[in-house]
């Protein structure tokens, strides 16, 4: 019999509708009203197969589908047939327990009057004692210092994605208004300044007129900048001497020495300097420790930064990503060779077509795609760990900002906000 | 405990040790290394299957091989999916395993053209990418009417119109039960069980062997409650929501949450923890104010956020195909195997149909790249020979600072693709990215070398405005 009903079920489950239609039919003409109560009243299998023993050739057709039907239609007999938990098991759920033995070296950059410069604020990243966003309460230590997010500035009108040349095209050509443009009108935290006419295959700028462009931008802003070259191991290195020399006591950020560069030479000479590095490999671990390691042979800690190389969603931002996660987690975990801050060069997601590109108008405005395309890559940067970031769109770097803005503080979530988002209208 | 490795010996001496080839691989060691290493499924060793003797090996193996967060099925009759299998809490660890389907929804007060505009939209979509197809993979329905009649008219409509599985979002179980009740032959995502409703939720999963998902937002000691509840009740396919909160109020948590519970189900073996998580952007539309494309804008960001942490499947709403680009192309990249590198075999590609002055073009052998380079070649009708560099499957522009892209890989592939024997002249057209190089380029191959354009979409005009080998040779002389 018990097989029967659960044949039953299955021919319910196809055909609900048919049944439920004869649901009230059935159980006047086959039971009648009162067995019905009774039913409701005890709701118990075990009961009706008891009669079922009694009086098995009838019941067994008269019983049937009514049955069925109070499996499929009343609760409190479901409830009795199937679950076999009746309340709420209470659990709590346990913050993990996390262990890690590493700290991020903390680096400032820039320096206020009263800390020796002239820029008008000054920045402190790293100090993470573990990784982004891993405790449901409290920031601190997940996210100690607030990432920094510096603007580009070229020393030359260079080819940009149109969504970008349209909020600065009038003063490209001079790159002290281009900086005062971010700093004024976007807000920029730092300037990040590249010196790409240095290099011998675009303008071959001299390093000497070249550090009058630093000069300039330091003039006409007060927030801290990052000064970049061309790429070119010999012409950087002649540059950034130079640089350093103007600039000692700003606390400025060379971007960035490599494994490619005489560091004999260039972090020597920037040793007695105040200026910090940006240690720069290609997505490559090994290389990154070997680059701090040279380098903790000339530099205190608290002047590197290091820069694993990023790359724009779609275009290697696979690699860029598991790399800096791997180096910060490694970091956490002891690895004293990776302990620095990290850098994310974020501008690198406008080399993504899906940014730029004109397409099919399915895919909607390059306006739109292209600042989405950084701010996406910037916020998988962030989730990895990267604790300074240069950027190119105003309106990317002001939601990364908010993003950051809402990730520093713990703020309760209101589950009435969107407890009901499945029956709302979202037009 | 972290997952670690399996030893290859360890799963080899519980297999059958028949050698029978059954699986494909030669013998039973290659089977078991391709097991621990995630590349195949004990299903396809028969003997273990199907043989009653073998009953408990499988069981065994089946709990040695099981991953850290359960894996779910969810089907249409025509198409399945699955969710979570994750063994690892980062990538580099081993690999992420499926990657995140994509829902969109639908809710029963939308017209009919509406609907089938949706199905459309998520049928439809395609974006190719390194040789793939990057799709959309599922609908919800949401019950906005909650009246059971309109919900099961518009499943079944949705169902006779589409081939795609689905998931059914009510919190109301007579609504859910009409739903289903058009759905015979699906196995359908039941969003959600809450405190609430948990009882007549949790009764047609488990009656109807339904995966359910748990949902208490912004309140996790209740989400655990549920999943506990509603497993020792015997339902075994749950997920969990804790909640997606955009904005100020609540991302944090929402972030630090799926982080958390990954954390407990990866590193502490925490079975409830270790359930799917369903990640929900499309609640910016109701906590972002503003125009449509502001939440759209946030929208899509919290997809991203969510994809990177932890996320098994994301419902959302936006219906413009850039809400979904960086989502699709992300979760790509995401979930490609990092054991392996996108790259393509270095070598000389003969494309169109080149003659003996025909211009020679340097790339890399980052797979993107190629695709790229290859594409943009072809849409201009230019013949040449595409020399294809060894980049170690990274792009030219990284390539270039990180000392992958050398001279003496190009003089190598020149070399063995004897391509001086099919080419008259000596010049190579190299990335205008890689124009630093030049000089070293020469140096050390002896051809002569053009910087190309910065993109290759500019290839074509490059190719018709400079390439004339007789006008280079007066140049350069040869």
């Amino acid at each position: 019999m018990l097989k029967e009903l659960l044949s039953g079920v299955v021919a319910v489950e196809k055909d609900k509708e048919k049944i439920k239609n004869k649901l009230m039919n059935d159980l006047a003409n086959l039971l009648g009203n009162k067995l019905l109560e009774v039913l409701e009243k005890h709701g118990e299998f075990e009961i009706v197969l008891e009669d079922a023993v009694i009086e098995v050739d009838e019941l067994r057709i008269l019983i049937q589908p009514s049955l069925l039907r109070r499996m499929v239609e009343v609760p409190a007999v479901e409830e009795a047939v199937g679950m076999a938990v009746t309340e709420l098991i209470e659990t709590k759920f346990a913050e993990p327990e996390m262990k890690w033995d590493g700290k991020i070296v903390e680096v400032n950059m820039g320096a206020t009057p009263s800390e020796g410069g002239t820029r008008d604020r000054s920045f402190t990243i790293g100090g993470e004692t573990m990784p982004p966003i891993y405790r449901l309460l409290g920031v601190e230590e997940a996210m100690p210092h607030r990432p920094v997010i510096a603007m580009d500035v070229f020393d030359m009108r260079i080819p940009l994605p149109k969504s970008i040349k349209l909020h600065f095209d009038e003063v490209m050509d001079d790159p002290a208004e281009w900086a005062k443009r971010c700093v004024n009108k976007y807000h920029a935290e730092m300037i990040n300044l590249h010196l790409i006419s240095t290099d011998p295959y675009i303008k071959d700028t001299p390093a000497n007129e070249a550090i009058k462009v630093v000069e300039d931008v330091m003039q006409a802003v007060k927030v801290p900048i990052t000064v970049g070259g061309s790429g070119n191991p010999e012409k950087d290195q002649e540059l950034f001497i130079k640089i350093s020399d103007i600039v000692d006591g700003e606390k400025v950020l060379l971007n960035s020495l490599n494994l490619d560069m005489k560091l004999e030479d260039i972090a020597e000479y920037i040793r007695n300097k105040d200026c910090i590095v940006i240690a720069f490999t290609p997505m490559d671990l090994d290389k990154a420790r070997e680059l701090n390691r040279k380098l903790f042979d000339y530099l205190p800690r608290e002047r590197i930064i290091m820069d694993t190389n990023t790359a724009g969603i779609g275009y290697g931002l696979d690699y860029g990503f598991s790399v800096m996660e791997r180096a910060r987690l490694a970091a956490l975990m002891g690895d004293k060779e990776l302990q620095q801050p990290i850098a994310a060069g974020v501008t690198n997601a406008w080399a993504a077509r899906e940014a730029w590109l004109k397409m099919d108008v399915f895919w909607g405005p390059r306006e739109i795609r292209g600042p989405l395309w950084e701010t996406s890559t910037a916020l998988i940067n962030l989730l990895a760990g990267a604790d300074y970031f240069m950027m190119m769109h105003p309106f990317s770097i002001e939601t990364l900002n908010k993003i950051i803005d809402y990730l520093m503080r713990f703020s309760p979530p209101d589950p009435g906000a969107i407890m009901d988002w499945v029956g709302s209208e979202l037009g | 405990m972290p997952w670690k490795a399996i030893s290859p010996i360890e799963v080899y001496k519980i297999l059958p040790r028949t050698n029978c080839k059954e699986c494909g691989e030669e013998n039973c060691m290659a089977f078991a290394v391709k097991l621990v290493n995630m590349e195949t499924k004990i299903e396809k060793c028969t003997p273990i299957i199907k043989e009653d003797k073998y009953k408990k090996a499988l069981e065994k193996l089946t709990e040695l091989l099981s991953p850290q967060v359960r894996e779910i099925e969810i089907r249409s009759p025509k198409k399945t999916i699955k969710i979570g299998g994750e063994y690892v809490m980062h990538r580099h660890e081993l690999t992420y395993i499926n990657p995140a389907p994509i829902a969109i929804d639908i809710d029963d007060n939308m017209s009919k053209d509406e609907i089938v505009k949706r199905i459309d939209f998520v049928e439809h979509f395609e974006y190719e990418y390194i040789g793939r197809k990057l799709n959309l993979d599922l609908l919800a329905i949401r019950s906005v009417s909650n009246d059971p009649n309109k919900f099961k008219e518009v499943v079944k409509f949705v169902s006779e119109n589409t081939s795609l599985p689905l998931i059914l979002c009510t919190f109301n179980p007579k609504v859910m039960e009409a739903g289903l009740s058009v759905l015979p032959d699906s196995r359908p995502l039941l969003y959600a069980a809450t405190k609430d409703n948990w009882r007549e939720m949790g009764e047609l999963a488990l009656k109807n062997d339904l995966p359910i998902v748990v949902y208490s937002p912004g309140d996790i000691d209740t989400l655990m409650t549920l999943a506990n509840t509603l497993s020792k009740a015997g339902i075994s396919d749950i997920a969990l929501d804790p909640g997606t909160f955009v904005g100020p109020n609540g991302l944090r948590y929402t972030l630090s949450t799926f982080t958390m519970l990954r954390w407990k189900a990866c590193n502490e073996d925490d079975k409830l923890a270790g359930y799917p998580l369903i990640g929900t952007p499309i609640t910016a539309w109701k906590m972002i104010e503003g125009e449509k494309d502001q939440k759209m804008w946030w929208e899509t960001l919290m997809a991203v956020m969510l994809l990177t942490r932890y996320s098994n499947l994301l419902i959302m709403h936006s219906l413009e195909g850039w809400s979904y680009l960086p989502v699709v192309m992300w979760r790509f990249n995401l979930y490609t195997d990092p054991r392996r590198p996108v790259a393509v075999d270095p070598g000389v590609r003969t494309i169109g149909d080149p003659k003996e002055d025909s211009p020679v073009m340097v790339t890399g052998n980052y797979a993107l790249t190629y695709s790229l380079v290859g594409m943009d070649i072809q849409s201009g009708k230019v013949d040449c020979y595409l020399v294809i560099t060894d980049t170690e499957g990274i792009a030219v522009e990284c390539a270039v600072p990180g000392r992958k892209f050398l001279p003496e890989g190009i003089a190598e592939v020149l070399k063995t693709s004897k391509l001086d024997e099919k080419v008259k002249h000596r010049y190579l057209i190299i990335p205008g990215k890689a124009a630093r190089l030049s000089g070293d380029i020469e140096d050390v191959t002896g051809w002569k070398v053009i910087v190309g354009p910065q993109d290759s979409k500019d290839i074509p005009k490059f190719v018709s405005e400079k390439w004339d080998p007789k006008k280079l040779s007066e140049i350069y002389g040869n």
